[in-house]
């Protein structure tokens, strides 16, 4: 079920003056079951990249396969494609219609032929996944908080039984324990289902606590595409891209520069705890031994002495 | 009295039927007593639906009081005739920039307050000159917002706020749909008029980051607030903001997690420095 991108280059208004290069030259392999994050800085070309992933839009060059077929060759069925690669995008208030939830929910897979009944069950199924409470079934999606919305919204899309998902800044504006909720629940999916997850985030924190390969966009251009820690130890050029490294990294840059021996490749709590706790473990020992040996010497002067 | 006063302030959202009859009523805003001093900068936290948002509404009012009251700069919002006197003391700035922005021209937008305050022209064009320089927009001022990026639509927001003289400005999670440099572009434009014009800033935000540089924290929670303090009183108080869904900035988070494991630190770390100092003696 893999996506791969070749030399793809996107264009808004081609040949006039607002021509904007949004992305250029780009490609990449999305092979099955990966968790991957992509950041960039506002304009630098991840909506739109994404938009090619599910056959939103053309590029203007370049071919997009999936599975190893052209999506924009003729005949093509690029209803299936949607369905497959689900798209939930950043406002997910836009994304929302029906009266009631389990309706809106429905909708997709409705849409792809399922009877009401078969659709439900689908529905339900994507909404307790999601963590939406089976009592707010009925409500309508405009009485729903904004962590309700955004779980109604990836649950429309997850209710079609999509291979590969695709969050644009599913948690943006949500509390600390909602942002955490839902992250945890689509890594929860990932694993459950066994789909590839492209999570779009602002936010380097949740990039480095979840994902296992990051995508950097800068001008239209992938700059760096590795394992969240390899691309966190170019913090300095992410800041020329106006990004930045989760807190962590920086402050375990501090702490080395202290002379605190730490490992600088830690970018979550838990491991930033590990190796500071190692490395004043180390501190202690190498102090006592000192402190041990200059003992000793001063055993030894006295002996001399005496 | 502070330039924000307010008492047992309530509020209550209505739910009509279709005959225009009271079917549920749902409190936002519970007993809330405020004092904000003319010149603090404060920040207030709480998860999605704790009520800040619909308290922040009071202060400008957007919405008025169920029960109890509030003051801004000494005026009651339920007896002052004139609410735009109100409004013009404590500007607001909003989450999502492009809702906020209406002028076609980055100056004309920040000078439609004015303008609509009857200010007279030569005034208002010092004043959007005065605030376009205060957040560091000058050099787009003949641009198109719609070209702009997330944080400096947020920056031309303020300088429009500014722009109305206003002597509080509250900010309703300005940062919530910026990417990490418009929240830093942000987040010191804000803290240089606070700084620097003296002006009381009211920040609500979801970033904990965020609120380390303020005088003072109030964390709200189903509508009541729950605590006030320092952001060194509140973020050392790890467990109880979990259980409000809130969290704390990385580096209070390792510092507690390593004082758990029985490293001597002391508790309420806020910045990388205090932790490095703390660590490497």
């Amino acid at each position: 079920m893999s996506i791969e991108l070749k030399n793809v280059t996107y264009t808004y208004s081609p040949g006039t003056s607002y021509e904007i290069h949004a992305v250029r030259d780009v490609s990449l392999l999305i092979p099955d079951g990966q968790f991957i994050g992509m950041i960039g800085h506002t304009g630098s070309g991840k909506s739109t990249l994404i938009q090619h992933f599910n056959g939103l839009i053309r590029p203007t060059s370049g071919t997009v396969l999936y599975n190893g077929e052209d999506v924009w060759a003729e005949n093509y069925d690029r209803k299936k494609l949607r369905s497959e690669v689900g798209l939930v995008f950043q406002y997910p208030e836009h994304q929302l219609f029906e009266n009631d939830v389990l309706s809106d929910v429905c909708f997709g897979p409705m849409n792809q032929g399922l009877s009401r009944q078969e659709a439900e069950k689908e529905a339900r199924k994507a909404l307790l996944q999601v963590g939406f409470k089976e009592k707010n079934f009925g409500k309508s999606p405009f009485e729903l908080s904004g962590g309700q919305k955004k779980r109604a919204a990836i649950a429309g899309v997850l209710a079609m039984n999509p291979k590969i998902l695709i969050l644009d800044e599913p948690t943006a504006g949500l509390d600390p324990k909602g942002r955490d909720d839902i992250l945890d629940q689509i890594a929860q999916l990932h694993k459950l289902r066994g789909i590839t997850i492209i999570l779009v985030s602002h936010s380097m924190e949740d990039i480095a606590k979840y994902v296992e390969r990051l995508i950097v966009m800068n001008h239209g251009q992938a700059a760096f595409d590795d394992t969240p820690k390899k691309v966190f130890l170019h913090y300095k050029e992410l800041e020329k891209m106006g990004l930045a490294a989760p807190q962590i990294t920086y402050i375990m840059h501090a702490l080395k520069e202290n002379g605190l021996d730490v490992d600088e490749n830690a970018t979550t709590v838990d491991e930033a705890r590990e190796s500071i706790l190692k490395a004043l473990k180390g501190n202690r020992s190498k102090q006592a031994q000192e402190e041990g040996s200059s003992g000793q010497k001063a055993e030894q002067e006295g002996r001399k002495n005496g | 009295m502070g330039i924000i006063k307010a008492l047992k302030l309530g509020f209550d959202y209505l739910k009509y039927d279709d005959d225009g009859n009271v079917q549920e009523t749902q409190r936002a805003v519970d007993d809330v007593n405020l004092d904000i001093q003319a010149g603090e900068f404060v920040a207030v936290l709480g998860h999605n639906g704790s009520g800040k948002s619909t308290l922040a509404k009071h202060m400008n009012a957007l919405l008025l009081p169920t029960e109890g009251t509030i003051w801004i700069d000494g005026m009651d919002t339920l007896k002052e005739p004139e609410l735009w006197k109100i409004r013009q003391k404590a500007g607001m700035v909003f989450q999502n920039p492009d809702n906020q922005i209406i002028g076609t021209v980055v100056e004309e937008d920040v000078g439609f307050g004015p303008e609509n305050m009857g200010v007279p022209t030569e005034e208002i064009w010092k004043r959007v000159d005065d605030s376009l320089n205060k957040v560091g927009m000058t050099a787009y001022r003949h641009h198109s917002p719609n070209k702009l990026s997330g944080g400096q639509k947020q920056r031309v927001a303020i300088a429009g706020v500014m722009a109305m003289h206003p002597s509080c400005i509250v900010l309703d999670e300005p940062t919530a749909m910026l990417d990490p440099n418009g929240r830093k572009e942000v987040i010191k434009a804000v803290k240089e008029l606070n700084r620097k014009e003296n002006v009381t800033v009211i920040l609500i935000t979801h970033y904990m980051e965020e609120v380390v540089h303020a005088d003072r924290v109030y964390v709200m929670d189903s509508g009541k607030v729950v605590m006030t303090g320092t952001p060194r009183e509140i973020f050392s108080q790890v467990e109880t903001l979990k259980q409000y869904r809130l969290d704390v900035p990385q580096v209070t988070l390792l510092a507690y997690e390593l004082k758990k494991a029985g490293v001597e630190i002391p508790d309420g770390i806020l910045t990388t420095e205090e932790l490095v100092s703390a660590l490497c003696q």
